[in-house]
């Protein structure tokens, strides 16, 4: 339990270091870009008519001249205190933006992230027991031409698919237009959610697939399935007393690293399908000068994609007996 | 009456096909014209150096090989040709493997389910145990993993698996590496009275001096094949032996003052 505990606290500090260091780059960046504060604040109208005493006086209120360090320091200590400043585009706070945006994306991040995660494994596995067969190769094909398939093109294809020529899914958005916020229903949702979910699926499948099948593979061959057939066991009973447990636990880590790429993709295809989430949000953002929802988004998806890993890591050591047992590895 | 032996191979070959660059395939032979018989209670060593490809005899005879092998030749059990689909019906109940490590067996199943292929029901449970308490195993050993064995538990374990069913042929493939020269010598006990029940057990190793010890006859295998078989006796004195090799291989032996002739 002690070690659990050491284990946990070690997992936490990796965090709080890698947030320091995401939010430290992005603010460089961010910094060292052309937006101007001012005129991203104020508009360029309004700074036009500003006089040069005006203008001076509100750099001083904003700290513009103050140096970087201070800066970051003043933003990083309100982000603590839950105050993630306001966003420009939206006219909100950050974190009411986000937290908005978020619970959009996460609906069809997990949506895409279930199937993908559970038909992969199937493919894999189904690919990876019959290796060199027909049923293999067919698999292997799927998988290898969504992998070199971009998310944003088969995105497109969908639309003018399933959208445009047989009308069975809406053709952007989250809810439907011209609808009051009150009278959405779930159904509206998920059917909104629908085709960008599976777009993402279908890219994200190729990978859980090519990877269960390797793993699969190295599991077939390894000795102790050798000796399993050497003891009688047939094909079905070799997977269900070893196969299976083997190639779940490096599934279950692939699964859950495979966060980033959900998130990663469901930028382009959120683009596409107009749909409000995180992704959406941040190429917004970062196209209209919108730094304080930028910073944000990206502290945010940084501790989302690193809870990802740390979910898989407490699973891993949970569920392997070599590590829940403290033995080598 | 005429002896029927348990395993009779005759001409055995085994080779690989491998790709040697990008399109041509080449034939690469690992076995070829190996004879061995066995009779029942007795223990027959196929000795040769490691990496010479001995383990293929086991899994020739199990019908195990990778899917790129293929094989030649005259397998025979109890007296009739054994057909890969009687092996399969035979492998893990008359003809059983040992192997020689640890990492045959699933890293993350528990030993006792293991050794029972996961059966669940009374008659085997008492089975393991009994076993157990047969090779000196606590009752707990049941509930470790693979990785929690200590050498030579993880050696009686493994022989453990062979003896759940009665086999009539028990192929040990190299079963002492990492013991000690004591507790080799136990192995190989255990060897020996499965022979005195009255199976066959064909021990595949390189330890030369062990095979002398405990095997009635020794095989003795070098370049895909085995050269000659002779009595474990006659070839401990060194007697019988025509073979320019198994000559050297005697001469070279500790006892017999490590001479190595040259040309060899």
């Amino acid at each position: 339990m002690k070690k659990w505990m050491r284990l946990f606290l070690k997992k936490i500090m990796r965090m709080l270091l890698l947030l320091l260091f995401v939010s430290v780059g992005a603010f460089l960046l961010v910094s060292l870009s052309p937006v101007d504060p001012l005129q991203a604040n104020i508009g360029q109208t309004a700074l036009g008519a500003l006089s040069q005493e005006q203008i001076a006086k509100l750099e001083t209120y904003w700290g513009v001249n103050e140096p970087l360090m201070e800066r970051y320091m003043v933003w990083a200590g309100d982000f603590l205190r839950g105050d993630m400043g306001v966003s420009l585009l939206y006219r909100q706070s950050v974190s009411s933006v986000i937290m908005q945006k978020l619970l959009n994306s996460l609906l069809l991040m997990t949506f895409a992230w279930v199937i993908s995660g559970v038909f992969g494994f199937v493919l894999g596995v189904l690919s990876g027991m019959n290796r060199g067969r027909t049923i293999d190769k067919a698999i292997k094909c799927y998988a290898l031409l969504t992998a070199s398939t971009p998310a944003f093109w088969l995105a497109l294809i969908f639309l003018l698919l399933f959208s445009v020529w047989f009308k069975l899914f809406p053709i952007g958005l989250s809810v439907p237009i011209g609808m009051e916020a009150a009278s959405v229903r779930l159904s509206d949702r998920l059917w909104h959610a629908a085709l960008p979910a599976l777009t993402l699926s279908v890219t994200g499948i190729s990978n859980i697939i090519l990877h269960t099948r390797e793993k699969m593979i190295d599991v077939m061959e390894s000795e102790y399935v050798l000796f399993a057939a050497a003891r009688g066991e047939k094909k079905w009973e070799i997977f269900k007393n070893h196969g299976f447990r083997n190639v779940l636990l490096p599934a279950i880590t692939l699964q859950f690293a495979s966060v980033s790429e959900i998130f990663g993709g469901s930028i382009l295809v959120e683009q596409v399908f107009s749909y409000p989430g995180l992704g959406q949000a941040v190429v917004t953002a970062g196209l209209g000068g919108d730094t304080p929802l930028l910073l944000g988004i990206a502290v945010i998806s940084a501790a989302i994609v690193f809870s990802g890993n740390f979910v898989a890591d407490i699973l891993y050591g949970a569920i392997d007996p070599r590590m829940r047992k403290g033995g080598r590895p | 009456m005429e002896r029927i032996p348990v395993l009779n191979v005759e001409n055995l070959s085994v080779s690989f096909s491998q790709y040697a660059g990008v399109l041509r395939k080449k034939q690469i032979e690992a076995i070829k014209d190996l004879n061995v018989t066995l009779y029942p209670g007795e223990i027959v060593a196929v000795a040769g150096a490691s990496g010479s490809g001995k383990s293929l005899l086991a899994h020739a005879i199990l019908g195990i090989l990778p899917y790129n092998a293929s094989m030649g030749g005259r397998i025979s059990y109890c007296g009739n040709s054994l057909t890969s689909a009687q092996a399969q019906e035979l492998r893990g109940k008359e003809i059983v493997l040992v192997p020689q490590s640890v990492s045959y067996l699933d890293p993350l199943m528990k030993v006792g389910p293991q050794i029972r292929k996961n059966a669940k029901d009374k008659p085997s449970r008492e089975k393991t145990l009994e076993i157990f308490n047969r090779y000196g195993l606590a009752a707990e050993t049941e509930n470790l993993y693979p990785f929690e064995l200590s050498g030579g538990m993880a050696r009686r374990v493994l022989i453990s698996t062979a003896v759940l069913e009665k086999p009539k042929l028990v192929i040990a493939d190299e079963p002492t590496p990492g013991l000690d020269a004591a507790a080799a010598k136990r192995v190989m006990e255990h060897f020996r009275e499965i022979a005195d029940e009255g199976a066959a057990v064909l021990l595949i190793t390189h330890d030369l001096e062990l095979a002398i010890e405990t095997a009635d006859r020794i095989a003795i295998f070098y370049a895909g094949t085995t050269l000659e078989e002779v009595q474990a006796s006659d070839f401990a004195e060194g007697l019988k032996l025509h073979h320019p090799y198994t000559r050297a291989l005697w001469q070279a032996m500790p006892r017999n003052g490590m001479q190595v002739p040259k040309g060899i």
